[in-house]
């Protein structure tokens, strides 16, 4: 495809994308939301600028093969389900640590949500892993 | 020492993610894919030898409380699954590793195979009926890959009709699940087998109950839903055939077993007379259709579906001989099934086909191979004192106990065409005279394809010559099954 608006479109849309994925897989642990949404949106931002600028270039703008995110996104996973074995809970048990932030909030960051990363890095991984060959096979 | 029912699992996690991540190097890929399973082997050893005496561990994963949470139980049941998952495991990789091309190999074999035996062994373990659906999915979308990898026109034929039949069995047991939680509101196993008695006997239940029973028979390749299978394990490649044809088919067979002797247990007068004369089918059309051809694969294929019959004989007669003698019948068939599939395998990279009409002069040629077939094919033929004699004089011999003589005499009649059917390969492949030249260069076997192979035959005449221990753990497995209130204050801690 080789439209002059999609493509000058395609960076601002595509960072939305992005962010908005980000804060899908953030808000996820109590709120609609989370690692697959989150992953699926990300990739659609991969998407959309392999349909402005083509494949090649959306492999480029990923920089690690979508495979690689598969392996990456299924490791965080392990290891966040093998923290709780460490510190002698049953697999997958939660933990969390508090941060102090400069603001007057608290955060408190856990294994889930690294559980959800993972999963989140598998979706963008396989979404790719499929979209990208049947798009270059044209 | 419950976070060992996890191990297997994370091994078989963590080693497919290293052989993804080393997807580009193929020698690598082998070695992290056979180490994996060498520490699968082992933690499964460490699991058999922690429940060998009865013991049932219990794992409530992320520490939610059973019912509420996913469980994770072994009883000896489990335990003996998962290791012979894991043998199955280890020998098909130590083959593949001889015999899958570059190709296949690329596009991630080794990983998909560890997922896949990571998806078997937790169908084996999880405690939880709709965590059971989940490894039911993880294994088959493996297998699906597995199965139409590399392939040609006919293997894709093949993995189709699988993928097909699979996923209408799939659809019936999440429809199944759906109407056990609608009635009872929980989907731990444990806690199900106490509602489910607890329940109305108005019909409701045993309707579920056929739900599962059609649903397990499709993938356990029962009566009359078995035709997927000689339709489509033929078409792959020799490891390939012996993990689906050693492995897959008991994972429905042990979904079965496990759902009616826990949950299903309120009407087994209906419930399992119904299983009792499908078993009945399933061995006789199975070694019909096994008899009427002459292709090294599908026979053995046919096979399958027959011996499938004798397992689920054992739970239809609901006695606890009979259930140990499907447990040994089970651990039996795994090993001596995928051996003979390694065996044809070599058979066709020595004689260049499948094809029993130009085949022959094995024996001469090859004589070691034709002892490693010998040994297999004769314990499936259920010649004393090899494992198929023990495994099917217990299960003749619970018929007897429970006075069905026509029962006997159909698993008797079965046995001997079955014996027909491995002498009619070992004549024809090994001792008759060779035909004029292989119709196509022979590939040659090797040393990966030999130690498997022979491993397997010695695990054979060990579970045969040495039966005693082996009997005993599979009595103490069915004792456990048939006392579901063991594996009940297991899980959700004493009744109070």
């Amino acid at each position: 495809m080789n439209s002059l608006v999609l493509r000058n479109m395609m960076r601002f849309l595509a960072s939305l994308l992005l962010v908005a994925s980000v804060f899908l897989l953030w808000r996820g642990h109590n709120e609609p939301g989370g690692g697959f949404a989150g992953g699926l949106m990300a990739a659609s931002a991969f998407v959309l600028h392999a349909l402005a600028l083509g494949p090649a270039g959306a492999r480029r703008a990923l920089r690690v093969p979508p495979l690689f995110l598969i392996a990456t996104g299924l490791g965080t996973a392990l290891l966040a389900a093998l923290i709780g074995v460490i510190a002698g809970d049953p697999i997958l048990t939660g933990h969390w640590v508090t941060l102090d932030t400069p603001g007057a909030e608290r955060l408190k960051v856990g294994t889930p949500l690294l559980f959800d990363t993972g999963v989140y890095l598998v979706v963008v991984g396989v979404v790719l892993n499929i979209i990208l060959p049947l798009m270059e096979d044209e | 020492m419950s976070g060992l029912v996890a191990l297997p699992l994370v091994v078989m996690l963590a080693s497919s993610i290293v052989a993804l991540a080393c997807l580009r190097y193929r020698r690598i890929q082998e070695a992290i894919a056979l180490t994996g399973m060498v520490a699968l082997v082992v933690a499964a050893g460490w699991l058999l030898a922690e429940t060998w005496d009865g013991q049932i561990l219990v794992l409530q994963a992320a520490n939610w409380p059973a019912p509420f949470g996913i469980t994770l139980v072994a009883d000896l049941f489990a335990s003996i699954m998962v290791m012979l998952a894991a043998i199955v495991g280890l020998t098909a990789t130590m083959y593949s590793v001889g015999t899958i091309d570059a190709d296949r190999e690329r596009y991630g074999y080794y990983p998909l195979m560890n997922i896949l035996v990571l998806g078997v062994c937790g169908a084996f373990l999880t405690g939880d009926l709709f965590n059971l659906y989940v490894w039911f999915e993880v294994l088959l979308v493996a297998s699906f890959v597995i199965m139409a990898l590399g392939g040609g026109r006919p293997q894709m034929e093949g993995a189709l009709k699988y993928v097909a039949l699979n996923l209408v069995s799939s659809v019936l047991f999440l429809s199944g699940v759906g109407l056990l939680y609608a009635a009872t509101g929980t989907l731990n196993m444990a806690d199900l087998s106490l509602r489910v008695a607890e329940a109305e006997a108005d019909g409701y239940m045993t309707a579920v109950a056929m739900l599962f029973l059609t649903a397990f028979g499709i993938k356990a390749a029962m009566f009359p839903l078995f035709f997927w299978l000689p339709a489509s394990y033929h078409t792959a490649p020799a490891p390939v055939a012996a993990l689906f044809a050693g492995l897959l088919t008991k994972v429905g067979v042990y979904a079965l077993i496990r759902v009616f002797t826990l949950i299903f247990t309120t009407d087994v007068g209906y419930t399992h007379t119904i299983i009792l004369w499908l078993s009945v089918a399933t061995m006789v059309t199975g070694v019909l259709g096994a008899v009427s051809h002459n292709d090294v694969k599908r026979i053995l294929s046919f096979h399958i579906i027959s011996q499938i019959g004798y397992m689920t004989l054992g739970l239809a007669l609901f006695t606890p001989l009979a259930l140990a003698g499907s447990i040994f019948y089970i651990g039996h068939h795994i090993i001596v099934k995928t051996n003979l599939f390694f065996v044809a395998g070599v058979i066709r990279r020595l004689g260049g086909t499948y094809e029993l009409a130009h085949l022959g002069g094995l024996a001469r040629s090859r004589p070691a191979l034709a002892v490693l077939f010998f040994i297999p094919a004769f314990s499936l033929g259920g010649i004393p004192p090899l494992s198929g004699f023990f495994a099917k004089f217990v299960l003749v011999r619970a018929a007897a106990d429970e006075r069905e003589f026509v029962v006997l005499a159909f698993a008797l009649g079965v046995g001997l065409l079955t014996l027909l059917s491995m002498t009619k390969i070992f004549v024809e492949a090994f001792l008759k005279p060779a035909p004029d030249g292989p119709p196509e260069p022979a590939a040659g076997a090797g040393f990966w394809h030999y130690t498997p192979i022979a491993g397997l035959a010695a695990l054979t005449l060990v579970l045969g010559f040495a039966a005693e221990p082996f009997l005993s753990a599979a009595t103490e497995a069915a004792d456990q099954l048939m006392e579901p209130g063991r594996y009940i204050t297991a899980v959700l801690g004493e009744p109070q």
